[in-house]
């Protein structure tokens, strides 16, 4: 990925032409195409075996934004996120078409390597899943294994700094060495989004990161999200949606594998143009 | 007329009773069912228990007295000398009246008393026999008339008949609780027996085995040494040998099950490696003995180091190919208990599949692993086929795996094969043994429990 800036040059026209369009040609509504794309996604189709999870979804994700994933269960919006970083190859009968570039660099070519993509695009899971290890080894595990620290000091400072960025450095510096399995769930959610903000990645995917905490950790976790837009390209999927509405500055709205609509927040919530989207967010299904 | 006939006698009555028990609730509401207060089959079931379980209760109880009373009646009847003889004469006698009255071999000559003590005996029994079948029988008829008869609409037949069951089978696990407590008492009790002719110290310090004790005081040599160290040594060696085989093997198999192996090799190599943990001790035993022994003392001799042909090498070896499937399925239920979230912090971190499987899931599913280790290592202990035939006899006191060692449990076995006097040291010396290795395999079960389930806790 070191001669991206011609390829993105490239993309930036190609997707300000598309922008025009209000419609596109995969039957989307909205905006689907964004100025400076942190990672595109082309007609992307997704299989589990022979079923069709995603029917031919195209969506830009900017730089530096947060975008909302929203959709009634069983939608494909965790699907389509599992996608971006490849989590999906852990699946055997799983099976991706399509196009998904991330700065220019198509992630699905055969000849990349995951490890360092999955490095670049970090993740957090719906249920706060730390190592059971310390709360030190936690963090200090993505940049071990990725050789992003020279000696113990740096070391030392890159856990520092994520435990800052993530807000916990406070509640947990005196006590690195306890099991990080050992705190309470917000706090570990916490721990898991420092875990993947370590090994300084590009873009953090986020999958329904708040939905197995409760509102305090929640409004504490929302608040982490929009500090760290500022550095990072956030990507998440949640069923609340004011949730949603709070973090995110695009929203897209899946409905049974396809990408229904997108568009800035604002105006999704506000004025939906499609039918689908208006009924889920009036709260008329879903 | 015999037993086994009476029981299905009572069987079939009781069958009986349940169709009258059923077909007598129905009559009484006119065959609306929603007016009884349970279901027409308690009905039936509730009669049926009542009609076998106090005849059962009945037999049971007359079998395990019948004996006692109708010998003490012959007792009675037997000439004055025959009865003031001493006890253990007494008994002589009346094994001879039993023996006489089936028919079997009679160990003194048969007089004319004790033709008619066997006679009295066998009428006795068989009078015995007669009312127990008239009582039964009654009793079986008589009670479940009246359990058909107290048959009311408003009896609650299924919260009796729920009791009733809830009773056999509390009774049936306490029976299992009983039954080890009783082998462990009666292993405990002998034990105490040993230790009141040999001294704990000795027994458990000691650092010399050779239980052959002189039967006759005339006899040359031998008064017995009853030093277990070296026999507890050569198990540790062999159980030793076994887990450097079975661990490693068995890890590595199941990591391979577990995380890599596709579906079709899984289905294919499990039950395999299944029918390993399935092939009969006695013949890894015999493989031991014949295969892998001459094999290492032929390779020992080829490398100039002198094998012995029974090493303790060969037995751990085939002891340890025995246990993989045990530590390879243990350790794959583990790992496989390992929560996918955990597989997916590490993969979306960038971490590679080694990586994942050496510092997320070995960590996490360590202390099973330990827990299946230790079950494995009590398996290996308590083991007694392969030993039997692969290990030898002699209790070297020896860490050379090279040569031959002896181990508990075969030392067991051949303190009580053939003919002895159970009085002796030398038999007792094996309730010993046994206790100490039960002690041993006790402790070690405990803790591979308490670790295992400790594990499980910690993701539920």
């Amino acid at each position: 990925m070191n001669d991206t800036s011609t390829a993105k040059t490239g993309l930036q026209s190609e997707a300000g032409a598309a922008m025009k369009q209000n419609r596109t040609a995969e039957g989307t509504v909205g905006e689907v195409y964004v100025d400076d794309p942190r990672m595109t996604c082309r007609n992307v189709d997704v299989y589990y075996g022979e079923k069709q999870a995603i029917f031919d979804v195209s969506l830009d994700v900017g730089k530096n934004q947060v975008i909302s994933m929203i959709g009634p269960s069983g939608c494909g919006k965790s699907t389509f996120l599992r996608c971006l970083n490849r989590m999906n190859d852990t699946i055997d009968i799983c099976r991706v078409t399509g196009q998904i570039k991330m700065d220019g660099q198509d992630i699905y070519d055969g000849g990349l390597d995951v490890v360092p993509l999955r490095a670049s695009v970090g993740m957090v899971f719906q249920k706060p899943n730390p190592f059971p290890k310390s709360i030190y080894d936690n963090i200090a595990y993505g940049p071990r294994i990725h050789g992003l620290c020279d000696d113990k000091q740096h070391l030392d400072s890159i856990v520092e700094k994520s435990l800052q960025r993530a807000g916990l450095w406070e509640e947990v510096k005196d006590r690195l060495d306890q099991p990080g399995t050992g705190l309470s769930g917000g706090q570990q959610q916490r721990l898991c989004i420092a875990r993947a903000i370590a090994v300084s990645p590009e873009v953090i995917l986020m999958d329904e990161p708040c939905s197995a905490l409760d509102p305090i950790a929640t409004a504490k976790i929302e608040e982490l999200i929009d500090e760290l837009r500022e550095n990072f390209t956030i990507a998440i999927v949640t069923h609340s949606m004011q949730q949603a509405a709070r973090v995110s500055q695009r929203t897209a709205y899946f409905h049974l594998g396809k990408l229904i609509e997108v568009g800035e927040t604002d105006q999704i919530f506000t004025s939906p143009r499609h039918k689908l989207t208006e009924d889920y967010i009036t709260g008329r299904f879903g | 007329m015999h037993t086994s006939t009476l029981i299905i006698l009572l069987l079939g009555l009781m069958s009986l009773a349940y169709y009258f028990g059923r077909k007598r609730s129905l009559s009484i509401v006119g065959g609306k069912i929603r007016d009884l207060h349970s279901l027409p089959s308690y009905y039936g079931l509730q009669t049926a228990m009542w009609c076998g379980i106090p005849a059962l209760i009945l037999l049971s109880l007359w079998i395990s007295f019948e004996e006692t009373v109708v010998t003490g009646i012959v007792v009675e009847s037997l000439p004055q000398e025959l009865q003031s003889l001493p006890p253990e004469r007494l008994d002589l006698v009346l094994n001879d009246v039993r023996n006489l009255s089936k028919g079997d071999i009679v160990s003194s000559t048969v007089d004319q008393t004790m033709q008619q003590a066997a006679d009295h005996y066998s009428s006795l029994m068989d009078i015995s026999h007669m009312a127990l079948f008239v009582v039964a029988l009654s009793v079986a008829i008589l009670a479940g008339l009246w359990a058909r008869r107290t048959i009311t609409r408003e009896q609650r037949a299924r919260n009796r008949v729920e009791k009733a069951i809830n009773f056999f089978l509390l009774s049936s696990s306490t029976l299992a609780i009983f039954t080890t407590i009783g082998i462990v008492l009666s292993v405990l009790f002998e034990s105490m027996r040993f230790f009141q002719q040999i001294p704990v110290t000795e027994f458990l310090f000691g650092l010399e085995w050779s239980p052959q004790t002189a039967i006759r005081p005339d006899q040359v040599g031998s008064s017995g040494v009853f030093g277990s160290v070296p026999l507890f040594a050569g198990t540790m060696l062999i159980t030793l040998i076994a887990m450097i085989v079975a661990v490693p093997i068995g890890l590595m198999s199941a990591i391979y099950m577990a995380e890599y192996a596709g579906k079709r090799f899984r289905t294919l190599a499990k039950p395999v490696l299944e029918v390993l943990a399935g092939i009969p001790t006695v013949v890894y035993g015999f493989f031991a003995a014949l295969t892998v022994a001459p094999f290492f003392r032929d390779m020992g001799t080829n490398i100039g180091l002198t094998v012995s042909s029974e090493s303790a090498l060969a037995a751990g070896v085939v002891m340890g190919i025995m246990i993989i499937p045990f530590v390879s399925s243990l350790s794959d239920d583990v790992i496989n208990a390992v929560p996918q979230a955990m597989r997916d912090g590490a993969y979306g971190l960038g971490a590679t599949r080694s990586e994942t499987i050496r510092n997320v899931i070995i960590p996490a599913a360590l202390p099973g692993i330990v827990g299946g280790v230790l079950l494995a290592v009590s398996r290996a202990i308590g083991e007694t086929m392969i030993v039997v035939m692969a290990a030898g006899l002699s209790a070297n006191l020896s860490a050379n795996p090279l040569e031959a060692v002896t181990t508990v449990t075969v030392q067991i076995v051949t303190l009580l094969v053939g003919d002895q006097e159970f009085d002796s040291a030398k038999t007792l010396a094996a309730f010993a043994l046994a206790l100490v290795l039960f002690v041993i395999t006790l402790a070690l079960n405990m803790i591979a429990l308490h670790i295992v389930r400790k594990y499980r806790e910690q993701y539920e």
